[in-house]
């Protein structure tokens, strides 16, 4: 199958990625080669197959609730691209 | 012979007879590196000085045991504490981690001494270090080709002297590859085993961290430090782990090894074949038992594998938006547009690809048909390793399908870029242990051979690994770099 440019866009929207017109039209080809390549496993019958999610029967690992020191909220807060008042500071968002 | 040739356990054993200091060591690994870096180009970061101010101290203290006062180097993806750590790529350019990372903490406690941070492809994409946003690593074999990847600066190091040991991590090959294309041994455990904590994620199904080293019992002894459970990876397994060197004993007698038919097929190089082939027949003389196998489902892992992984990928990428580390784009008005540009900037080709991949893979409509799809696939991979294994003790295949190819030559295709990872990846959709270790070369290029083992059964491929390294020479080989 062959991704079409607004697909390419709809998943870049999903992605949070800006792409230019020319990674569009590159990655809208070569999503489409690799989903072809995919394509591949329907080949195989799997209907009545358990999907494997996780290679460790572990589930609900718990911990006992017990208050231990964090992070330093400074040295955490020195990685920010901007900070102020110990907040992270983005652009507006309304 | 000089210092810095010398692999782990020599270098303990000098220091324990009190002929060597730490101090010279790393005086001596800093002399090598200043002479062939240039050309191998194999560390993002060094750190001469703090190695040489913890060697002094290491010294002064006078304890040598196990990895103490030895220089060692960490793929950059491992976080440092106050060490910048980039994940080879652009959007983590100048972070400087507040935390260390389990395995590399375990390492700091034994008192090994950071040399420095390793080139890699972005965020372990990659298997060649192209990927890397900074520069390409080169191999040390022959300069004119690539290390494998993503952990190509790990092995590259490795093999040309840099530093005995290094960790990287394993997603999809990217220990064993580059392992196998350096001429070295390089071991990723079964997933669990060692703490991924701190560790920069990829695809949290698959990913897990290793050890390169120039021989058998140096990556054991490493081995034994990082792995173990630790309460801040809830997926690391909290099973005991034995002492990986007590029984590097040489002795395969009727260990059962069996090679499954798929992984010699076509599109593997012929000397390779030949070579894994003569490496059998070693493992017939000392006594194994071998035998042909199938595993039927070996050609879906790979298809399965790049809808997986970029799925996880997707999801653990999202992290990167430029509020609270790593690169911003600061031109964006509103929030949304300041995410998209970071991320567009920020992020080289190949990682927006498995992104947009992953997030297509994910998304509402195409779920079932990829993403689940490929899951209830990860399952018949699985199930045929357990087949074989119900059986046998020990796989052994081809690390890869060629030796190291040329820098730049599969650049523009990002399909036959993933094939090299065909003989590699289904051990990480299963969760198994896989070891790469040189068995022979091909125009002067090192080949490596792959050992499976069943879950959590590393010791297995320790001792048959040993054995082989024992009856053969590969391990002693060394690249000439022109240099003393």
């Amino acid at each position: 199958m062959a991704l079409t440019i607004k697909e390419v866009e709809h998943v870049a929207l999903l992605a949070r990625l800006s792409l230019s017109e020319d990674e569009k039209k590159r990655f809208g080809e070569q999503l489409s080669s690799i989903l072809n390549y995919a394509d591949n496993l329907n080949s195989l019958p799997t209907d009545d197959i358990e999907p494997l999610t996780h290679i460790l029967s572990v589930n609900n690992v718990f911990r006992t609730d017990e208050i231990k020191p964090s992070m330093g909220r400074d040295e955490m807060l020195a990685n920010a691209p901007q900070a102020e008042n110990s907040q992270y500071k983005v652009p507006k968002i309304m | 012979m000089e210092l810095f040739e010398l692999t782990l356990h020599e270098l303990q054993e000098r220091l324990a007879r009190r002929e060597i200091t730490s101090e010279e060591i790393v005086k001596s690994i800093f002399t090598r590196i200043n002479r062939v870096e240039a050309k191998v180009k194999a560390f993002i970061t060094l750190t001469e000085e703090s190695a040489l101010q913890k060697a002094r101290e290491i010294d002064t203290g006078g304890k040598y045991s196990g990895i103490a006062g030895i220089p060692l180097g960490l793929k950059d993806i491992f976080c440092t504490r106050g060490v910048k750590t980039t994940c080879g790529s652009r959007i983590l350019e100048n972070f400087v981690p507040a935390y260390e990372s389990t395995a590399s903490r375990r390492l700091h406690e034994q008192q090994g001494v950071l040399a420095g941070k390793l080139n890699m492809d972005e965020f372990a994409m990659g298997s060649s270090t192209e990927n890397s946003a900074f520069f390409a690593t080169h191999n040390p074999w022959d300069l004119t080709r690539v290390p494998g990847g993503s952990s190509g600066g790990s092995a590259a190091a490795v093999a040309a002297d840099e530093v005995p040991f290094a960790l990287g991590t394993d997603t999809g090959g990217s220990i064993r590859q580059p392992a196998s294309y350096c001429g070295v041994v390089g071991m990723k455990p079964t997933y669990g085993r060692v703490s991924r904590w701190g560790v920069i994620a990829f695809a949290s199904s698959l990913d897990q961290v290793g050890v390169f080293s120039k021989d058998v019992r140096d990556n054991a002894l490493v081995m034994n430090i990082i792995a173990g459970h630790d309460p801040l990876d809830s997926t690391s397994a909290a099973i005991e782990v034995p002492d990986y060197t007590s029984n590097l004993d040489g002795d395969v007698k009727g260990l059962r090894i069996a090679y499954p038919r798929e992984y010699f097929g076509p599109g593997i190089d012929s000397a390779i074949t030949q070579s894994i082939k003569k490496a059998l027949l070693k493992y017939e003389e000392m006594g194994a038992v071998v035998e042909e196998v199938s595993l039927p489902h070996s050609e879906y892992a790979l298809p399965a594998y790049y809808l997986v992984a970029p799925a996880e990928a997707s999801a653990n990428l999202a992290r990167f938006d430029g509020v609270r580390y790593g690169y911003r784009d600061f031109e964006a008005e509103n929030v949304v547009s300041m995410f998209s540009q970071t991320r567009a900037q920020g992020f080289g080709d190949e990682v927006k690809r498995r992104i947009m991949l992953g997030t297509y893979a994910l998304s509402s409509g195409y779920y079932d048909a990829y993403y689940l799809k490929a899951l209830k696939v990860r399952r018949l991979i699985a199930n045929d390793f357990a087949k074989v294994f119900s059986d046998f003790d020990m796989i052994v295949s081809p690390t890869t399908p060629t030796v190291a190819f040329k820098l730049g030559e599969q650049a523009g295709d990002p399909l036959t870029l993933y094939m090299n990872d065909i003989l590699t990846v289904p051990i990480n959709m299963a969760g198994l242990p896989g070891m790469s270790i040189p068995c022979g070369f091909e125009q002067g290029l090192p080949i490596g051979m792959q050992l499976i083992g069943k879950a959590f059964d590393e010791a297995t491929l320790y001792k048959a690994a040993y054995a082989f390294e024992q009856n053969t020479e590969y391990h002693t080989m060394k690249p000439d770099l022109g240099v003393k």
